[in-house]
């Protein structure tokens, strides 16, 4: 991987570090203060496990008034602090600084109240994404935003990376699905934003708070809304000859104004991967897969469905398949939710990436990678949340030889660049964290950064929380790392990414 | 610097000292110049929701009106760009073009002011994020906007967001202009997600009194998978002479006979759906059992229209709040309001737009000190003339309030944006 550079290590703070952990050992309970390295060790990095820093201590509150007494004492004593949910984060948002606390929310994991009246669950921001649904399924109700590892991911880490998932163009993102966040500023500060109620007054610092990647304060109380499941949902499988014909269909169905639940595009290498992975039954012919899943009343989903087959066959379609079931229907996705696992199983390592494009655009961006992945001979599948245009190319490489790793990581930035250039952005879902810090110079002007600094500064005029991430450090426009896994030895390889 | 000030110089100003600069880089030099002179400008566009707000003292005006009309709008990618300006009605004649629309029904505040419709801008609307029925199922005009231009307080030229949905690219500013009444940035272009328009609309009418059945009823609604996609409670006037006794005349529908109180909810979709969705919701309301009727689409759509204008409180010289607060918490509010107060409830039971009596102004500190126990929260939207009041046009606490003092000054340190107009002193 290139060197990261990492703010500037301030050498009176480890030395003082005997001074802190008795400190903070006297405002938590002791055993909830790690420092011994075999503890800490599991802390040194999150889900981008290319990079790893080892944190000073590892604190973990069980309260919210622990959490502001912690920021509290750091603040006064200028030490910088990194919050951490689960450790899930594909931009290594929660990547430890030597000098700084390293804050786990993972003793946050409670449920505190499910309002079915008010359609709501209120809970610490420990308690996984999936855990929430499985807390309200009994009465036929989910919580919409889906990432795709939402049995690890926390709900504190979801509203700071503002997730999304393969649900976002109908039912948005995180931001879209939350009432109320309860946050501790960096000077100890507990605020509570909005609550049980749609919407809030003023200024809406629960929009700000949510995505802002652990800068502006600690997530330490998350409500959100609770949706009824659809009456029904189907699916359709449906293979292309050509990328353009496949792109052209995808365009077509938004443009003839049916909204799917979900819409998945799968290039040929995936389609192969995936199949040989998971025996999923795909079209192998074909170049482009497309998934379109629908969901509402009986008779609204076959109609749309109706819909969707005939926009398909008017763009050749050479398969089309809907389910009849439920099992066919998740059969349908299950090589999809393989994705990345397959591809690490055809080449030592690979680089996932992250970026949105408009939808209309994606022909010439999968046109444009193929193009790339020739100029760069590495072999790339991609899959791409098309209903969204939130893109995963992943590139395949061998990490043990540096050229083709120095090469893999300017074809990264190369698409990411590509992204911005179709009229996208460089990230969709995984957030910049200290992965696309430095590439945030391809879509915003020095002004643009200048205003969301001013921000970070009048929240936390020290610059203590989350030091580092996002923001370029030296406003370069460097080609930094992508999520970049070894010998599939992905952290939490378990955890579907899709 | 000379030529800097020439070029202001040619910006036209009128005589109320108002500035009317033509593009993005005009404004973005008289807000230098505001900013170098120290001088409090408030930002105006149509004016069409000027009464919102506190007055505010300002040394200068900024009328952003020039900056308008589409700058690309691209139907297959749900999305339109405008020139932040751009009155409403041009927008939304433009994705009728297409079958598209705005999705959370932005409310035509001129019948409150003026007795017609007078919609003003998409930057207007921004600004305040208050928006119609639809907002429980669809959110609101902050879930639908998804990037910006604008001008911040020191004249910088700056930017959030983009044209598609998902997008994690640093702090989303976006949401942070929304409903910020023009007190941080100056906007100059707007980019908002479009959705396609429902073919058809049906709306079922249930004649009730009873205030526990209609929270009954709301909290059924919310749970259906029935889509609905407005609900709202229409209780009979109060007699007292000091409101208007329009709404009878302003929900004349031919199959809409009942005096009284009624419930109304909306189901979209096209004529096959709509009947499954009745029927559906037939089973879960128990509706047979309940006095009813069935609007159809050519009543339909004029009633949510009627609804979304705010027809009810047309014109009126008394005061309008509007408080949001958890359904489940509606039936003491009603009890509250009983038949002294005219008002009506949308969003299924969470919005409540309220009519006080001009004579009964210390009522607006009462009613806003029950909505902050019930756990909800009050916007006054207009207040009467007789009305000195003292109230914070919001409901805010202090720690949020100093926050947003912090935000304020990050955008626009030396407080030149509409002083005040949220929250004095900010």
């Amino acid at each position: 991987m290139s060197e990261l550079v990492l703010p500037k290590i301030d050498k009176a703070t480890i030395n003082k570090k005997e001074y802190i952990f008795k400190n903070l050992a006297k405002i938590i309970n002791s055993e909830n203060v790690l420092s011994h390295a075999d503890e800490i060790k599991p802390y040194e990095t999150d889900a981008l496990a290319a990079y790893t820093q080892t944190p000073l201590v590892v604190v973990m509150p069980e309260n919210t008034q622990e959490v502001s007494d912690i920021l509290k004492f750091c603040h006064n004593e200028n030490i910088k602090v990194v919050p951490r949910g689960a450790g899930t984060g594909l931009s290594g948002g929660a990547l430890p600084l030597n000098d700084a606390i390293l804050l786990s929310l993972g003793k946050f994991n409670k449920i505190l109240e499910i309002d079915f009246e008010n359609k709501c669950v209120v809970t610490q921001p420990g308690v996984t994404n999936l855990s929430i649904t499985h807390a309200v399924q009994h009465k036929n109700f989910y919580y919409a935003p889906d990432p795709s590892s939402q049995i690890a991911c926390s709900i504190g880490g979801n509203v700071a990376e503002n997730s999304g998932g393969v649900h976002s163009l109908k039912y948005g993102t995180t931001t879209n699905n939350i009432l109320g966040v309860e946050i501790v500023m960096m000077d100890g500060t507990i605020c509570k934003i909005g609550g049980k109620t749609l919407d809030q007054e003023g200024y809406d610092l629960m929009g700000l708070i949510c995505g802002s990647e652990g800068l502006l304060g600690v997530i330490t109380e998350v409500t959100v809304k609770i949706l009824k499941n659809p009456q029904i949902v189907k699916a359709a499988l449906i293979g292309f000859p050509t990328i353009e014909e496949g792109g052209g269909a995808t365009s077509e169905i938004i443009a003839s104004g049916i909204i799917p639940a979900g819409m998945e595009i799968m290039d040929k290498m995936l389609i192969e991967a995936t199949d040989n992975f998971s025996k999923a039954g795909y079209p192998r012919d074909a170049e482009l897969l497309l998934i379109v899943e629908l969901d509402g009343t009986e008779s609204e989903v076959d109609e749309l469905l109706k819909k969707v087959s005939s926009i398909c066959k008017k763009n050749n379609c050479s398969s089309l398949k809907l389910s009849k079931n439920e099992k066919e229907r998740l059969s349908f996705w299950a090589g999809r939710k393989a994705a990345f696992p397959a591809c690490g199983a055809m080449a030592p390592d690979y680089y996932c990436m992250d970026g949105s494009i408009p939808r209309g655009k994606l022909t010439e961006a999968l046109l444009e990678i193929k193009k790339l992945s020739k100029k760069y001979e590495l072999p790339v599948a991609n899959c791409f949340h098309a209903g969204d245009g939130n893109l995963h190319p992943l590139i395949m490489f061998d990490g043990s030889d540096k050229e083709q790793l120095r090469k893999t990581e300017e074809f990264g930035a190369e698409i990411l660049k590509a992204c911005v250039r179709l009229g996208g952005v460089i990230t969709g879902e995984h957030g910049v964290g200290i992965e696309k810090r430095e590439l945030m110079c391809e879509m915003f002007n020095n002004e643009d950064i200048q205003q969301q600094l001013d921000i970070k500064k009048s929240l936390d005029e020290k610059n203590l929380l989350n030091p580092g991430k996002v923001y370029p450090i030296l406003r370069k426009c460097a080609e930094e790392g992508r999520v970049h896994v070894h010998r599939n030895e992905e952290k939490f390889p378990d955890l579907p990414r899709f | 610097m000379f030529t800097e000030m020439k070029k202001n110089s040619q910006i036209f100003q009128d005589s109320n000292n108002t500035y009317y600069p033509e593009d993005e880089l005009e404004v973005s030099n008289v807000i230098k110049e505001l900013y170098k002179k120290n001088l409090p400008t408030e930002l105006i566009g149509l004016g069409t929701k000027n009464f919102i707000g506190n007055k505010i003292q300002s040394a200068k005006k900024l009328s952003l009106s020039k900056l308008s009309g589409v700058v690309e709008y691209l139907p297959e990618e749900l999305y339109i760009k405008v020139k932040a300006n751009t009155p409403l009605d041009l927008v939304e004649k433009e994705l009728e073009k297409n079958d598209q629309e705005l999705a959370f029904e932005p409310i035509d505040f001129g019948f409150i002011d003026g007795g017609k419709s007078n919609k003003g801008t998409i930057a207007g609307h921004l600004s305040c994020n208050f928006v119609g029925s639809r907002r429980f199922k669809v959110g609101s005009m902050r879930d639908h906007i998804l990037g910006f231009r604008g001008v911040n307080g020191k004249g910088d030229i700056i930017k959030s967001g983009g044209t598609v949905v998902k997008n994690v690219t640093g702090y989303d500013l976006s949401k942070l202009v929304t409903g910020s009444f023009g007190t941080l940035v100056a906007l100059t272009e707007i980019t908002l997600k479009v959705l396609p328009k429902k073919k058809l609309s049906n709306t079922i009418t249930i004649n009730t009194e009873d205030k526990k059945l209609v929270n009954k009823l709301f909290e059924k609604i919310s749970s259906s998978s029935s889509e609905v996609s407005g609900a709202v409670y229409i209780p009979e006037e109060p007699k007292d002479e000091n409101f208007d006794h329009n709404k009878e005349m302003v929900f004349k529908f031919n199959d809409l006979e009942h005096k009284g109180s009624f419930l109304a909810l909306r189901i979209e979709g096209d004529k096959i759906s709509i009947n499954e969705k009745i029927k559906s919701l037939t089973d879960e309301l128990e509706l047979s059992k309940l006095d009813k009727t069935i609007l159809d689409v050519h009543q339909s759509t004029p009633f949510w229209k009627k609804i979304n204008n705010l027809e009810l409180f047309k014109q009126t010289k008394n005061n309008l709040l509007r408080a949001v607060l958890p359904p489940s918490k509606g039936v003491k509010l009603m009890k509250y309001l009983g038949n002294k107060y005219k008002y009506y409830i949308d969003w299924c039971g969470s919005l409540y737009w309220i009519e006080v009596q001009s004579k009964k102004n210390a009522k607006v500190g009462e009613i806003k000190n029950l909505i902050k126990e019930l756990g909800g929260y009050l916007t006054i939207i207009k207040i009467s003339n007789e009305y000195d009041h003292e109230e914070t046009i919001f409901t805010v606490d202090d720690t949020r309030l100093l926050i947003s003092e912090k935000i304020k000054k990050s955008f626009d340190p030396k407080r030149i944006f509409n002083p005040g107009k949220m929250y004095r002193g900010i």
